[in-house]
């Protein structure tokens, strides 16, 4: 599983593989919004909260077509079905890989984003400690969703299809407990609340993935 | 006699057969005398006007918007557990009509909710779970769609239709954290102090059962389709293979 | 015949009018899918029929 997991990153660290797309994005999302509602501090300072999870959420998809796709289409997903490795075990070395690599960077990148949006400074703490908590959840869930399309000709557009709906409560607490850090209000419940959903992602959704590779290996 | 003789598609078309028009029939009438009811004989309400009579297609469609998710969900559990066909196509029959229970209450509740509330459109925690809802029936439709091999598919779409039901639930209550409403509450309960008198209620419990006869009317044709273009699919491979 | 819808008539008529517009064109697309594949099937079927 290590040796998977040491495989996947540094696929994924190699030039092509896709590593510093999705922070890009990320950046792009902090720099177009204010051109788009305008430089008012008061205004952004409130919606920044949303926009830097919404941010996060959309850089997080970007990269999960190429979860299980590369090695679906060169045949090292039928291998790995067939080694002694559980496929569960495989999806979450996956998720993890694709979680350091991609939610990682954005966890450490989004204070810095989050001056650019002048967000609020009590804010900070909760936004690091939100997206530390919540980004496993965008990564195994978008395995999960990867894991059901990676067959697929046109897998990227229902793969967002599907996932999206799904991060709706990750976002919603995400969200919530920036904005309440923000203010200054009682933050802890939205984010225990986000600690939850990842641990139960974690435990779930490895299962529910590999049995849609199973689906797909056949 | 057992319910999984049904799961033998050439059993389900004979019964199905047999069924529809009483089905339908069924359907049609309890529609009809509902909503005339409805329409026709009910009185204003001294604080919504006539638009009260917007509920008799409101809450019937959104009951079963719902409804059809739970079907959907113990068709994908049937299929995971017993591999019986028809309980996948009845799944994937069902979600159009779902979605199209999910628009009907948005678009009703919308144009109830103009004047009422004086906006189209709150983000509520009912209206927002309701749009969430929609998004994971258009999900459902687009991954049916699109995988070619129809087994995988209703694979595929099982382990959808369970994983996002508990998301779904999830954001059902997500949102309800996130935002406290203005939609009302149940209208109709057993044991609830408030909710629409009987004057209301009895051509509106006629409207929800039109809309569960009509639900099953439209999943047993769709079932059908399903069942026969299963069979074209298998018969035009046999014809190539032949040929 | 009609009844007195008062001042929010419109919007009576226009979500009744949504709703079973809505209705409708599913029924008819149901049927419609529903006749088109049972044509489409006598015809494969007769023709297996013919070429056994």
């Amino acid at each position: 599983m290590i040796a998977l997991l040491q495989r996947d990153l540094r696929l994924a660290l190699r030039a092509g593989g896709g590593f510093g797309l999705g922070l890009a994005f990320f950046l792009m999302v902090a720099v177009l919004v204010p051109l788009g509602v305008g430089p008012e501090g008061a205004l952004l300072s409130r919606i920044a909260p949303g926009i830097l999870w919404v941010g996060a959420l959309l850089a997080c998809l970007l990269s999960l077509d190429r979860m299980f796709a590369l090695d679906f289409e060169d045949g090292a997903l039928d291998l790995m079905a067939v080694s002694p490795l559980p496929l569960e075990g495989v999806v979450a070395m996956k998720a993890l890989a694709h979680w350091l690599v991609t939610g990682l960077p954005l966890v450490v990148i989004a204070p810095v984003l989050g001056v650019l949006l002048s967000l609020p400074s009590g804010g900070y703490v909760w936004l690091l400690a939100s997206l530390m908590l919540g980004s496993p959840a965008l990564s195994l869930i978008g395995g999960f969703g990867a894991a059901l399309t990676v067959g697929l000709k046109r897998g990227g557009l229902i793969l967002s299809l599907i996932v999206l709906p799904m991060y709706v409560p990750t976002l919603i607490f995400g969200a919530e407990a920036v904005r309440r850090g923000a203010v200054g209000a009682e933050a802890m419940v939205p984010l225990l609340l986000l600690a939850a959903i990842s641990l139960g992602s974690a435990a779930i959704l490895p299962f529910a993935a590999a049995a849609a590779l199973r689906a797909n290996l056949k | 006699m057992s319910i999984w003789e049904y799961a033998n598609p050439k059993k389900f078309m004979q019964t199905s057969s047999w069924a529809l028009p009483w089905v339908s029939g069924l359907a049609v009438v309890l529609l009809a005398v509902g909503l005339v009811w409805g329409f026709f004989f009910t009185p204003e309400d001294y604080k919504q006007g006539s638009t009260v009579k917007i509920i008799y297609l409101h809450v019937p469609s959104a009951m079963m918007a719902v409804s059809a998710w739970f079907m959907m969900l113990a068709g994908s559990l049937i299929w995971l557990i017993r591999r019986h066909h028809v309980s996948a196509l009845a799944a994937k029959a069902a979600a159009p009509v779902g979605l199209t229970f999910t628009v009907i209450g948005l678009v009703t509740g919308a144009i109830w909710g103009q004047p009422m509330w004086g906006t189209w459109w709150a983000w509520d925690p009912r209206l927002t779970s309701f749009l969430i809802l929609g998004l994971f029936y258009l999900g459902y439709i687009a991954l049916w769609a699109a995988v070619e091999d129809a087994d995988t598919a209703a694979d595929l779409t099982s382990v959808l239709c369970i994983v996002g039901s508990v998301f779904a639930f999830l954001s059902r209550y997500a949102v309800l954290f996130w935002n406290q409403g203005l939609h009302q509450g149940a209208s109709l309960s057993v044991d609830s102090e408030q909710h629409v008198s009987d004057i209301y209620a009895f051509p509106l419990w006629t409207c929800i059962a039109g809309f569960v006869v009509l639900f099953v009317t439209l999943v047993l044709l769709r079932t059908r389709t399903e069942i026969r273009s299963r069979r074209i699919r298998a018969l035009m491979a046999r014809e190539r293979a032949g040929a | 015949m009609m009844p007195d819808l008062g001042k929010y008539a419109g919007t009576v008529l226009t979500a009744y009018g949504a709703a079973i517009a809505l209705l409708v064109v599913l029924v008819a697309v149901t049927l419609w899918q529903g006749a088109r594949t049972k044509r489409q099937l006598a015809e494969i079927e007769g023709r297996l029929a013919k070429g056994d």
